[in-house]
């Protein structure tokens, strides 16, 4: 029984890459938006070197929280208008361990390439090297959460037609102590701090999140297809 | 007595309960009330720091109170509705929520008046202004998601789940804050420190947050009312009541 779940796991995440490989060109969207919002910050504000690297790692984190906010409904809106999301639902395993599955394959399609873009825009910014690992760090820790949150608010609002401003309202303020902890974290390091208490911070948040989010969104999406 | 709590749970008999209670509970929510402002506004004495602005606390510090109170209730609610599918309790959290995001609004609108003149500016990200704040955005997040969905008991059902993923968050949006406020920037609001509240002071407080809280009450059970008649529309008590 436990080997078929791993296995159903295991399935839909490859399903799930599978499909993602196969529509390439929406998976680069977040990516995009995250580098224009990025750069609008130094048009915006002013091309000041000293100002834009303090701001930087708020910049960079606020910009990789909306591209996650934006990247969300895409979790579970075609299995849910091609109807397999309900075969989910009836399927034998367990829902939120499905959810879990379909939340970490969003998070290597839409979370992963922000790791690994946000570097260059540090460099941009003005950020040094240890920063720069740091915030990469940061992220890789805080976006899983934020995919895992705002899944509960996907499953809420994926049977509505224009669920796209309430997503935000319901999940945004609980994105708030990621970002305190994530931009917290690197600002730290910028000052040569030690910032091992807000990485710690992050992952409890990272194991939480894992554990308890997944069972609300399978609530959620339940009564999203009743 | 189990037998009456299961009766209360029957809208038709909640719906005439309910209506009888208002009347008992509106006069003594004003009455307090009334003597909770007399109290804080003529009889007690004004502040040696603050002078006469410090008044404000007697609206202030109960909205406050009340609107983290309500939360809770809501999120109660919502694990009783979830949990054993009572309609009432469903109602109860859904007709909580505008009124919490009152409370909240003002006790914000209430703290950004009295900071005007006492620390020059109507908003500092203080680390409880900006926790209130977050927690007005959870209650409209819930009021608009209570909307948007069309069938209203599958919408109630859906706020039952966000107040208790807002429950979970609440302690942690809560002590984020105060750390991100800490580490930001120091302490520019000097703090006071906390000095024993004067018994002429603390008991028109207290009568305040009873009377705010006898008006939820009140308003908690007409709002009710309306949800379930509305919900039960089609039933026949509701077409008796209307005949």
């Amino acid at each position: 029984m436990k080997r078929s779940l791993t296995r159903a796991f295991l399935f839909l995440l490859r399903r799930d890459l599978m499909l993602a490989y196969r529509r390439r060109a929406e998976a680069v969207n977040p990516l995009l938006f995250f580098v224009i919002v990025v750069t609008l910050f130094p048009l915006g504000v002013g091309a000041n070197p000293n100002l834009l690297q303090t701001m930087a790692p708020g910049v960079i984190w606020v910009a990789a929280l909306l591209a996650a906010l934006l990247s969300l409904d895409s979790i579970f809106r075609s299995d849910f208008e091609d109807g397999s999301l309900e075969q989910f639902l009836l399927s034998a395993h367990p829902v939120s361990v499905l959810v879990l599955s379909k939340v970490s394959a969003h998070w290597l399609v839409t979370g992963a390439p922000l790791l690994l873009m946000a570097p260059i825009l540090g460099v941009s910014l003005g950020l040094g090297g240890n920063v720069i690992w740091m915030l990469f760090l940061t992220l890789l820790i805080g976006t899983p959460v934020l995919s895992l949150v705002g899944a509960i608010g996907v499953g809420l609002t994926v049977g509505l037609r224009r669920g796209g401003m309430i997503l935000a309202l319901l999940v945004l303020p609980l994105y708030v102590p990621v970002l305190i902890f994530g931009s917290n974290a690197v600002e730290m390091a910028a000052t040569g701090l030690p910032a091992t208490a807000q990485l710690s911070i992050l992952g409890a948040l990272l194991a939480l999140a894992a554990a308890l989010a997944p069972l609300p969104t399978a609530a959620a999406l339940r009564l999203s297809l009743s | 007595m189990w037998q009456f709590f299961h009766r209360l749970s029957s809208p038709p008999y909640f719906y005439g309960f309910a209506g009888r209670l208002v009347p008992w509970l509106a006069v003594p929510a004003a009455l307090l009330a009334l003597a909770g402002l007399y109290g804080g506004l003529v009889l007690a004495p004004p502040d040696y720091q603050q002078g006469e602005s410090y008044r404000i606390i007697f609206i202030h510090v109960p909205s406050a109170w009340m609107s983290l109170f309500i939360y809770m209730v809501m999120a109660t609610a919502g694990a009783i509705s979830l949990i054993w599918h009572i309609k009432l309790w469903e109602a109860v959290a859904v007709s909580s929520a505008p009124i919490g995001a009152a409370f909240t609004f003002l006790a914000l609108v209430t703290g950004s008046l009295w900071g005007k003149p006492m620390w020059g500016t109507w908003w500092v990200w203080d680390a409880r202004l900006t926790s209130e704040l977050i927690l007005l955005f959870l209650y409209l997040g819930v009021i608009a998601l209570y909307g948007a969905v069309e069938d209203k008991r599958t919408a109630a059902r859906a706020v039952a789940i966000l107040a208790l993923v807002g429950v979970v968050n609440i302690p942690i949006i809560h002590y984020s804050v105060e750390w991100w406020n800490t580490l930001h920037q120091g302490p520019t609001v000097t703090k006071f420190d906390a000095p024993s509240i004067h018994v002429s002071m603390l008991i028109p407080l207290l009568l305040m947050a009873l009377a705010c809280k006898l008006y939820y009450v009140v308003v908690l059970l007409v709002r009710v009312r309306h949800v379930l008649v509305d919900r039960e529309q089609s039933s026949r008590w509701v077409a008796e009541l209307v005949k």
